[in-house]
């Protein structure tokens, strides 16, 4: 029983570890609910889709219950990071700034599918393509600033 | 109380705790998986607890009833966590904790690829009675379940299981095949085994209304696992094989629920098994546990 005790207290200590580890890289940043910081470089991910990816159309692009959909998604799987209305928080950017609103719907996807693993941005492929479509209407239909007044130059 | 109905106290305890505390449930869009894993790993600082139940038939003895709890954790994007607590009762024996399991998945590659490679490594300490059947492995056959569970809880189990899990999902359809190999410290050989499955949504678009019962929020499929032999005697005599159809039922709410019937398909399988489940994922659980200790509010 001793054995199985520490045995267990181990794992525990990983999965307190883990977790610390996860509050560690979120600390330095700004706090929930706070307008998070422009910053250019978040955005870069959008340039790596490839030409193909980008120039996909939205099957979904004349769907009138799209944008509707898409709302209802964006709340259930992106808002806890995003923030109800895109806007950001300090877990993840602003979805109304300039380069993602000039982005392609294709490049928008390409990202969604792909996700930023290695920037804490899950993998959506779990969402049936169909979806994915949907909430690029609905991100694309939020608007945002003009570029003047915050992004630096268009890339997309 | 024995020091084991205090753990699984702890554990349900703790469930509800969370539960009751957390203020922003997410919905999760889980596959119905029992035994199978696919390549999503848990969002990044969110923490999904899950209970799951078998009943088993038994041949020649009595039926059972395994039970356990999962905490899992994204730790990262590429790294999720999870802790098992793990118990059965045997109808007319006892009921008993049978020990735990830390789980850790990765995934090696950044981007979506037609097939999604990832590794698990777990650490099981058990005792012989566990009955929780997550996945099969080496020669383990029904009349392994006969002996009691006084005399099967003697038996101290420290074992490794690595999984090799490919997984791809094409127009809606999710398909992964698990291949599995396991040590027991002591001195036995490895043991392998396998599970396939694949599932889908009901319905590939959501609905522009805010609904619970739409079919979008429904994934069936099937899943399909045994044991390969050991180091040995590689191959499929004396091992056990199941066939189970599956259904999900992810609740806006935050609430997964989910249900299996399985059948064994040798006359070495429990004829039949019946699965069910309910998890809830919790946004932001890092976040809640940093600010517990100074972080920020």
């Amino acid at each position: 029983m001793r054995a199985t005790a520490a045995a267990l207290a181990v794992c525990i200590f990983f999965l307190a570890a883990s977790i610390a580890l996860a509050q560690s890289r979120e600390s330095g940043k700004p706090p929930a609910g706070a307008a998070p910081k422009y910053d250019p470089a978040i955005y870069e991910e959008l340039q790596k889709a490839p030409e193909k990816a980008r120039k996909r159309p939205n099957p979904l692009e004349n769907d009138p219950d799209a944008v509707a959909a898409g709302a209802i998604l964006f709340e259930q799987h992106c808002a806890e990071c995003h923030g109800d209305s895109a806007e950001g928080t300090r877990k993840a950017p602003s979805l109304r700034v300039f380069e993602v609103q000039t982005a392609t719907p294709g490049a928008l996807f390409w990202l969604l599918t792909n996700g930023v693993v290695r920037k804490k941005m899950p993998v959506w492929s779990k969402l049936p393509e169909p979806q994915r479509w949907q909430l690029v209407r609905y991100i694309k239909s939020l608007g945002g600033p003009s570029r003047a007044a915050e992004s630096p130059a268009p890339r997309f | 109380m024995t020091p084991s109905r205090w753990l699984l106290l702890f554990g349900i305890s703790f469930l509800a705790l969370l539960s009751a505390v957390s203020s922003e449930p997410v919905m999760a869009q889980e596959n119905p998986y029992f035994v199978a894993y696919d390549h999503y790993l848990e969002e990044p600082g969110n923490l999904e607890i899950e209970y799951f139940s078998t009943y088993g038939t038994q041949r020649g003895g009595n039926d059972f009833h395994s039970f356990w709890t999962e905490f899992e954790y994204g730790a990262t994007g590429w790294w999720t966590a999870e802790l098992y607590l793990e118990g059965q009762t045997t109808f007319d024996d006892s009921t008993i904790f049978t020990g735990f399991r830390w789980e850790n998945r990765f995934r090696p590659l950044k981007r979506e690829h037609f097939i999604n490679p990832v590794f698990y490594v777990e650490y099981e300490n058990k005792n012989g009675a566990d009955k929780i059947m997550k996945e099969g492995e080496g020669h383990d056959v029904e009349s392994d379940f006969l002996v009691s569970n006084a005399e099967a809880r003697r038996e101290r189990i420290h074992e490794i299981e690595l999984k090799l899990i490919l997984s791809s999902t094409f127009k809606g359809w999710n398909f992964t095949e698990n291949t599995l190999a396991a040590k027991s410290l002591s001195n036995s050989p490895w043991e392998f085994g396998y599970a396939l499955a694949a599932s889908r949504p009901l319905a590939l678009k959501a609905s522009a209304k805010r609904c619970s019962v739409c079919p979008q929020n429904f994934v069936a499929g099937a899943e399909m696992y045994g044991g390969l032999g050991d180091r040995h005697s590689f191959g499929l005599h004396d091992t056990s094989h199941y066939l189970a159809p599956l259904l999900a039922w992810n609740i806006p709410s935050g609430w997964t629920l989910r249900i299996s019937p399985g059948f064994g398909l040798n006359d070495n399988s429990h004829r039949f098994l019946l699965r069910w489940g309910v998890s809830r994922e919790i946004n932001g659980f890092g976040s809640m546990v940093g600010r517990l200790f100074g972080g920020h509010k």
